[in-house]
């Protein structure tokens, strides 16, 4: 027993880590532009390749630095060139141009890499057990993972709070024009913004790829957790997201290792029913939805507190 | 007193002309649905015309939400799907028991089962708009398309459902096995659904719609919940596209967790925008178009996916009405019989305008012969041209044709915004002047 | 709206009509995914058939009639295959064959049925290379459908019959897709070993939402925590290298019995975790299989097409295809189906396998083969130098499975 709460917690907090690795930068963006980005995980699998191929080239500590800065720029020119047009016919306008570029990067990698997964490795240096505990190894490069989230997320809160430039973009979101008298350039602080939103997750994509898969359709398979993220955690809210990113992955890890059903709580159907859908759902396990939680947990949370966990605003 | 400010408000009687046209555009669509399988009567082109009345109907449904009442869903598929799975059933079921109900009243049965889950789920769902309403919509749209393979009696899992539509009671001696018979069927429900769809909007419900999707605290000021008028649209909604599911499903004989997908839901969005979610017709054009193009684009380039990205992305940048938006907005230069005037700068940037697209797609289709099929034949077609992509010449052609037609496009687009400036003002002034 | 109507009817029928071909050649429509995330695998199964097609071409044909491939995109999608399928059967086309998805296998075969019962004297038929759902030989079987891909149900026989004699094996766990495929794996792994091995514990028994986990690291803790020497799992795509992946961070030591590690992507994961002849895949056949004729013929075949020989079940189906429609002397689908019903034949990879005329399942030795280190000359697979090598044969007789079908034929 102690043995499982103690696993469980530990895989519960990576995987949360992780999530928020990937969320940061939706997040970003959302609470300063109020855009809610769906091609932020395109931008997540543009890092995880840039990575890959920046890697093979100089290696994997260059590609850290370098597949986000080109990520960041490809998302600041999306601002600059796309976005800001469609801005002026409202939010369902900025949210079907994103969807429409999710489409088109997710051909375009495909294009480029191919559909089935590349070969993308952690660098040698942290390919060791960090740990052991209870005969599970836990590897050094998960550690690395953590870390770096954790770091992520100081970073963009004292950023945001505590520097001049945080202010400004505070600022701007909700004073445009007033920013504007002062004499900062508002559209250029929108572009920078959604330019490091989308450096964010291009940093998760260089690190989450080598542990995960790298292939053309990763954003699709990604892209609808990381809303659940940032919609529970409060849209906007970057401790909420910090939060609700732990939560998600405590919840999931918990649940899968809970093999409870109701048939189990109530016994089996009497043979009458058995063949019927309700025993489809009497013999599910809690660990089998274990992964579809999260959704039900979305749900819940926008009927009970749509402002999510920690947000302020409604929409 | 009274009398006069009430017929004040109420519009003119339309004239006998006007009405006229009105039901002549009906019974001209009735007569075209009538006579088109008769033009193109191969098998394929059957199932496309089915396809697409399906996809009217869907994309109408869906236009409730978005376009009248501003709500973004991301989840409609939902609502198609469990219509599409309850049709199974109860063509199963009815045909099991040999009860006297005929197929073409199968897609009403589909109808209420959208109705019923629209009903149970709309009320919490409904309460706020906006990207609330977008968020819940997606995470139940992936509640819904997981639970469908985890429940495998209802759902059929992997498989899916099949059914056998000639095995239910005969009317008329129709045993709707070829799919000449389908086609009429379902656009017989095409019509009464775009029918009842269009005399929607114009009851005070449709014109509570627009209002709660323009301004839903002025909707509270004059006294209506916005909430309920969102609720009930939202019913409406779900009740049309499970028509459209259960028509898909008698159409296929099958009904699979793709029904419920999120690839369901994305191209009616897709069929919504593209069209044009301003007016009554533009989801119809747009059905048309989504499904002729998805359709047929696949046998014309591996990577339609690519073009239909790049295609949805042009239309929310320069033309955020749809194809309908675009051409409506020449309505008032055609009263006023000034079109011509636009023409020659339209002509001008077309020109460069399909070079660029030109260049592009050639660009495109070599990198892709490149990156894709390295060791084939460089002798490649795309979109049934021939050319060769090893040769230098091909790639020259692209480079000058993307950039001089983007430089020249762009010069002879904001021509085309000035002329359009000038046209336009002198039209409004001689309309008003009449 | 009319005329935009008509504009696209326009536009479309020239599309529809793209297909038709001169009428002298055998057309066997090839329906799978060519774009979108499928098509990789789409894409290698065409080049397949193409090569396959020419080398029948080159011996002069099936009855004296070159064959020839027409490629049509589902999309993965089984509404879309259907679509397909009527444009193929405009087109001329007679034979079918696809193989990626048990959705869209479930309905094209329900399709195809049915379009033969309304269209007497036109008949269909669907040769499934791929799609391994049992339920398409068992409830829902049909006399337009063959399989010769081994249904997961045989794979299981196989694997089991292999477990029989292993007694190494003695705590086993299984994790799987929550889906009709896994949900069958899972419970014929159930049933057999308590036949067979009712000594085997099953330690474990896992269903998971299809695609949707990112993190396998719980189930491995599970995995370790149940004391498990073997895995069981039908998992494809990125949820089995997620998984080889999780359990190689964790340390976790078992043999893993695979249905598709080998699949576009599976090598290269194996190779990343470092898991050497720890992996393992229930096949019809593989490179490295000692059988001259077979080796020769992946040579060949890698030199021309640059990929690996994936489906040699493919080689099978068209070889008899062709024998079947000499033998009956026509092309004609209903003597060609009766001609193929109970046929034996020599498979590529050595050895004899029939026809089941009972359902239309074709049995054929099956292999277990690891993946990992070779010896030089062997066959790698995805450039990672590592390769499958055999670890078990399991022999046509082994592998034999009852079926409930109840066939309706012409």
């Amino acid at each position: 027993m102690l043995e499982l709460i103690v696993i469980s917690t530990l895989n519960g907090v990576l995987y949360g880590m992780l999530l928020f690795l990937m969320a940061s930068g939706l997040t970003v963006i959302f609470s300063m532009l109020g855009v809610l980005n769906f091609a932020h995980a395109s931008f997540y699998m543009l890092g995880a390749f840039f990575g890959f191929q920046i890697s093979r080239w100089f290696g994997f500590w260059p590609a850290l630095l370098i597949a986000p800065l080109l990520a960041g720029a490809i998302g600041a020119a999306v601002e600059r060139f796309g976005l800001r047009r469609v801005h002026k016919n409202g939010h369902v306008a900025e949210l079907l141009f994103t969807f429409g570029l999710a489409f088109a990067i997710e051909e375009i990698v495909g294009i480029i890499w191919g559909k089935v997964p590349v070969d993308y490795r952690q660098p040698d240096i942290l390919d060791f057990p960090a740990f052991t505990i209870f005969s599970t190894n836990y590897p050094a490069y998960k550690m690395f993972m953590l870390a770096v989230s954790v770091v992520i997320f100081i970073a963009l809160l004292l950023a945001l709070k505590r520097t001049r430039i945080g202010l400004i973009v505070q600022a701007a979101l909700t004073h445009p024009h007033m920013v504007g008298h002062l004499g900062h350039n508002v559209e250029r602080i929108f572009m920078l913004v959604f330019g490091v939103g989308t450096a964010l997750a291009a940093v998760a994509g260089v690190i989450a790829g080598p542990s995960l898969v790298t292939q053309s359709n990763m954003a699709a398979l990604l892209g609808p957790i990381l809303f659940v993220v940032v919609v529970v955690g409060g849209l906007g809210s970057l401790p909420g997201a910090f939060i609700a990113s732990l939560l998600i992955g405590l919840l999931q890890t918990f649940a899968v290792s809970i093999n409870g059903s109701l048939a189990s709580l109530f016994g089996p159907l009497g043979p009458d029913l058995a063949a019927t859908w309700l025993n489809d759902i009497w013999n599910v396990t809690i660990a089998q939805i274990a992964p579809i939680m999260p959704y039900l947990l979305l749900v819940l949370i926008l009927i009970f507190r749509p402002m999510g966990l920690l947000g302020t605003r409604e929409t | 007193m009274t009398d006069l400010a009430s017929s004040s408000v109420a519009p003119p009687r339309p004239t006998l002309s006007d009405r006229m046209k009105f039901y002549g555009i009906w019974i001209l669509t009735g007569l075209v649905l009538l006579v088109l399988p008769k033009v193109f009567s191969s098998g394929g082109s059957m199932t496309t015309f089915s396809l697409v009345g399906i996809s009217i109907i869907f994309a109408l449904s869906y236009n409730i939400l978005l376009g009248q009442t501003g709500m973004l869903s991301f989840g409609h598929a939902v609502y198609y799907g469990l219509g599409g799975f309850l049709a199974i059933h109860a063509i199963n079921i009815v045909g099991f028991h040999k009860w006297p109900i005929p197929l073409p009243l199968m897609p009403l049965i589909g109808g209420v089962a959208g109705l019923f889950f629209a009903a149970l789920i709309g009320w919490v769902m409904t309460q706020r708009s906006g990207t609330a309403f977008a968020m819940i919509s997606l995470g139940l749209a992936e509640l819904v398309a997981s639970s469908a393979l985890i429940l495998r009696s209802f759902f059929g899992g992997e498989a899916g459902i099949s059914a056998n539509r000639t095995k239910l009671f005969k009317v008329f001696g129709l045993s709707f096995g070829p799919q000449i018979q389908i086609y009429y069927l379902i656009a017989a429900w095409t019509l009464i659904a775009i029918i009842a769809m269009y005399a929607l909007t114009r009851t005070p419900l449709g014109r509570m719609c627009n209002a709660v999707r323009d301004n839903p605290e002025r909707v509270q000021f004059v006294g209506y919940d916005p909430h309920v008028v969102r609720y009930i649209a939202f019913c409406f909604s779900g009740f049309f596209a499970g028509i459209a599911g259960a028509l898909a499903a008698i159409n296929f004989e099958i009904a699979n967790s793709a029904y419920l997908g999120a690839v369901q839901s994305g191209t009616v969005l897709f069929a919504a925008y593209i069209g044009g979610i301003g007016f009554f017709i533009g989801p119809i054009v747009g059905a048309i178009f989504v499904t002729v193009l998805s359709l047929g684009l696949s046998d014309l380039t591996q990577v339609w996916q690519l073009y239909f990205g790049l295609f949805f992305i042009a239309v929310v940048l320069f033309a955020p009405g749809g194809i309908t938006g675009l051409l409506m907005m020449h309505r008032p230069l055609v009263r006023a019989g000034m079109l011509s005037r636009m023409l020659p700068s339209y002509a001008m940037a077309a020109l460069p305008t399909l070079a660029l697209c030109v260049g592009l797609m050639l660009m495109i289709e070599t990198i892709v012969h490149y990156t894709v099929n390295p060791n084939e034949d460089p002798h490649i077609q795309a979109f049934g041209i021939p050319f060769d992509a090893a040769s230098p010449i091909t790639w020259v052609t692209a480079a000058v044709l993307i950039v001089g037609g983007f430089l020249l496009a762009r010069r002879a687009w904001s021509r085309v915004g000035e002329t359009w400036d000038t046209t336009l003002t002198a039209a409004r002034a001689k309309v008003h002047a009449l | 709206m009319r005329k935009t109507l008509l504009a696209a009817v326009a536009i479309a029928l020239p599309m529809l009509g793209s297909v038709a071909a001169a009428q002298e050649t055998v057309k066997i429509g090839y329906i799978d995914p060519l774009s979108g995330g499928g098509a990789s695998v789409g894409e290698g199964g065409l080049k397949t058939f193409q090569y396959l097609a020419d080398e029948l071409n080159a011996k002069g044909g099936i009855l004296g009639k070159k064959v020839e491939i027409v490629p049509l995109d589902n999309k993965t999608n089984p509404q879309e295959s259907l679509i397909q399928a009527q444009k193929a059967i405009d087109a001329g086309v007679r034979y079918v064959t696809q193989g990626n998805g048990s959705s869209v296998a479930g309905a094209l075969s329900d399709f195809i049925t049915k379009y033969n019962e309304r269209n007497p004297g036109k008949e269909v038929l669907y040769f499934n290379y791929a799609a391994v759902d049992p339920i398409l030989t068992n409830d829902k079987c049909s006399f337009a459908h063959f399989r010769w891909d081994a249904n997961s149900d045989i794979k299981m026989e196989a694997l089991t019959n292999y477990m029989k004699d292993t007694p190494a094996i003695k705590k086993v766990y299984l994790i799987n897709q929550d889906y009709s495929f896994g949900q069958s794996v899972r419970s014929t792994a159930r049933a057999m070993l308590a036949k067979k091995r009712p000594d085997i514990q099953i330690v474990g028994d896992e269903l998971h939402p299809l695609l949707k986990i990112t993190d396998f690291a719980p189930y491995i803790a599970k995995i370790q925590a149940s004391g498990a020497d073997s895995v069981v799992t039908g998992n494809w795509g990125q949820d089995i290298a997620l998984l080889l992946k999780a359990a190689a961070d964790a340390g976790l030591k078992v043999n893993w019995y695979t249905y598709y590690a080998g699949g576009a992507g599976g090598p290269t994961a194996i190779k990343q975790a470092g898991l050497d002849h720890k992996v393992f895949q229930i096949t019809e056949g593989f490179a490295n299989v000692d059988h001259k004729a077979s080796q020769d013929y992946e040579k060949a075949f890698r030199a021309k097409v640059g990929l690996s020989l994936w489906y040699p079940r493919a080689v099978n189906e068209m070889r008899m295809f062709a024998a079947a429609a000499e033998k009956a002397k026509s092309l004609d689908p209903i003597k060609v189906g009766k001609a193929l019903e109970g046929m034996k034949f020599e498979v590529l990879d050595g050895g004899e396998g029939f026809m089941r005329a009972d359902d239309h399942q074709f049995f054929q030795p099956i292999y277990i083969s690891s993946f990992g280190e070779i010896k030089p000359g062997q066959f790698d697979e995805e450039n990672t130098g590592w390769g499958w090598t055999q670890v078990a044969k399991v022999d046509t007789p082994q592998t034999i499975v009852p079926t409930t079908c109840k066939m309706d034929r012409p």
